[in-house]
């Protein structure tokens, strides 16, 4: 009966055995069509509806902007006006006369300088604030109310101190990151768990070690939580920063081109740092994924 | 009798403004070297907090703890503990999870290759080093806590303290652990103390049984030797007239004379 019963299943599985790779080698081929296709449908669903809402809005302020005596242009003005800004964007005629990217990159440049101090300082003295209760008796009222200050009060305060625009606006761009990425960085240090600061005690971690290899990729979610907020701000803060300080740089551009009524150039430059915007926003939360990618997941 | 670890007259008061609580009093406790000694009783009897006074993540309020005549007071990798919940750095693989406490504590004594040849000795000791890139959200509950066996193991300590270090598992992969820390304790002869709730789990591992009583100031109540020879048999102890008769004497110490007291 045993001897039957096994006979059976061994007969069955030889011959679904040597079928096995002849099924396996046929749906090899439809599934990567299918995968495209499946990614071509995926991509679709969200393209598809901003530029759907991206076309209506273009045609109702075409429609609203083109009558005569509208104070703004429609859309297909600003890109006749401006077509030559778009296309040419590495003209440099001197002065502030430039192509768009030049006072792009002036902005970005500073920008990346404020921010990259507001980075360090501010991940510094957050790990104090939370790692120290009498730091944060001390020093968090302090960044309670500092932080309210609008970005552009800072600057005739730093204009005064550096007599100079090009250090006042990254100063500006500087105390504006600064605050969440401190209170952001605090809140992470003050959440590490017991258990790891157990683990790094039983190991004998040095203060040094602790910090590299622990507090910083242990807080490393609300740190860089602090850092997009940062880089956020400090690109709204240089665009206003940049037009009291004058010179090459996105801000100055659009109220140069306000004054001499170029209201197309505005819309463009206005475009620009939108994208912008949107990608530095995306850089810093790329960034963090990769880094945070063990972290996170607990 | 040689005092390996010797816990000598702790007492531990917390204090809260005003308001003191007494956990622990007068608890004086010899181990041998090599022993395994489990450490039982309810909820709240300040269990944890005697392991954390010997690892020197808390310090007693009175009293001290001796290990080879010396007194310890800071935590260091002579008592390296392994956590209830495992306590792995999500951040690392499982491997450079024990490497962290083997880099600090063979810095000087072991060159780079020998350190690795070391992590990976102790990985395939708990049976993980097919694991060792994997991060310890890849891997299951088990498989974390032999991972935070090993990396205590690693250290080389003197004395292994172990926090409940079953608690969190399902039944079945407890046993498999039991069985496995039973294995490295016969080959390695390492000191253990261990914490734990569950009365099987203390007579089957253990030489000798500490009975706390009920917080607050708990105290040892009763000490109990296991006369089991070793290597055990969970099957076979089952039907064992000793084991039974270990088992017998902690429950009724634990659920007659110590009952848990809700309000306390």
């Amino acid at each position: 009966m045993n001897m039957t019963a096994t006979k059976i299943e061994v007969e069955t599985a030889t011959p679904a055995a040597t079928a096995a790779p002849v099924v396996a080698l046929m749906p090899k081929r439809p599934p990567r069509t299918e995968a495209y296709a499946r990614m071509v449908r995926e991509t679709a669903v969200r393209v598809i509806p901003p530029l759907v809402v991206i076309a209506l809005l273009t045609l109702i302020w075409e429609l609203v902007c083109r009558r005569a005596g509208s104070a703004l242009p429609p859309p297909s003005k600003v890109f006749k006006d401006t077509k030559e800004l778009i296309l040419d964007p590495f003209f440099d005629n001197g002065g502030i006369d430039k192509g768009l990217f030049w006072h792009l990159s002036a902005s970005l440049q500073r920008v990346a300088f404020g921010y990259s101090l507001s980075a360090i300082a501010g991940i510094a003295l957050g790990v104090l604030v939370g790692q120290s209760v009498w730091a944060m008796r001390g020093l968090d009222p302090l960044f309670q109310v500092l932080r309210t200050i609008p970005p552009l009060a800072w600057l005739p305060l730093s204009l005064a101190a550096f007599r100079d625009g090009q250090p006042s606006a990254i100063f500006v761009i500087f105390i504006t990151s600064i605050w969440p990425i401190i209170i952001n960085t605090a809140v992470g240090i003050r959440n590490i768990p017991q258990d790891y600061r157990n683990v790094a005690a039983v190991v004998q971690l040095n203060p040094l070690e602790f910090f590299a290899k622990i507090m910083i990729p242990a807080a490393a979610p609300y740190i860089f939580t602090g850092l997009r907020i940062g880089i956020g701000l400090s690109w709204l803060a240089i665009v206003a920063a940049e037009m009291l300080i004058g010179g090459v740089g996105i801000g100055f551009f659009i109220w140069d081109a306000w004054n001499s009524s170029h209201i197309s150039e505005i819309i463009l430059a206005l475009f620009y740092v939108g994208i912008i915007g949107f990608v530095l926003d995306r850089l810093i939360a790329g960034l963090g994924k990769v880094v945070t990618r063990g972290t996170a997941q607990n | 009798m040689t005092a390996y670890l010797k816990l000598d007259h702790i007492d531990k008061v917390f204090t809260r403004g005003a308001a003191t609580t007494e956990v622990l009093k007068d608890i004086n406790l010899t181990i041998e070297e090599g022993e395994y000694v489990s450490i039982i009783g309810h909820s709240g009897c300040g269990k944890s907090t005697l392991l954390n006074i010997i690892a020197g993540l808390t310090r007693a309020t009175t009293g001290g703890v001796l290990l080879e005549n010396r007194e310890v007071n800071s935590p260091g990798p002579d008592r390296a503990v392994v956590f209830q919940n495992h306590s792995l750095l999500p951040w690392l693989t499982v491997y450079e999870n024990v490497k962290l406490g083997v880099d600090k504590v063979f810095a000087k004594t072991k060159s780079r290759a020998e350190r690795d040849a070391w992590v990976m000795h102790n990985l395939s000791l708990v049976q993980m080093a097919h694991a060792r890139d994997k991060r310890p959200s890849e891997i299951s509950g088990g498989m974390k806590q032999r991972v935070g066996i090993a990396r205590a193991l690693a250290m080389e300590p003197k004395v292994l303290l172990l926090d409940e270090p079953f608690g969190a598992l399902d039944a079945l992969t407890r046993a498999h652990l039991q069985d496995s820390v039973m294995a490295l304790h016969q080959k390695l002869g390492n000191t253990i103390l261990m914490i734990t709730h569950d009365v099987d789990e203390a007579v089957l591992l253990s030489d000798r049984i500490v009975m706390m009583t009920n917080g607050p100031s708990a105290r040892i109540g009763e000490v109990l030797d296991v006369p089991l020879a070793r290597p055990r048999k969970r099957l076979e102890l089952a039907t064992n007239a000793a084991y039974l008769k270990c088992r017998q004497r902690v429950l009724e110490f634990l659920y007659e004379r110590h009952r848990f007291v809700e309000a306390a």
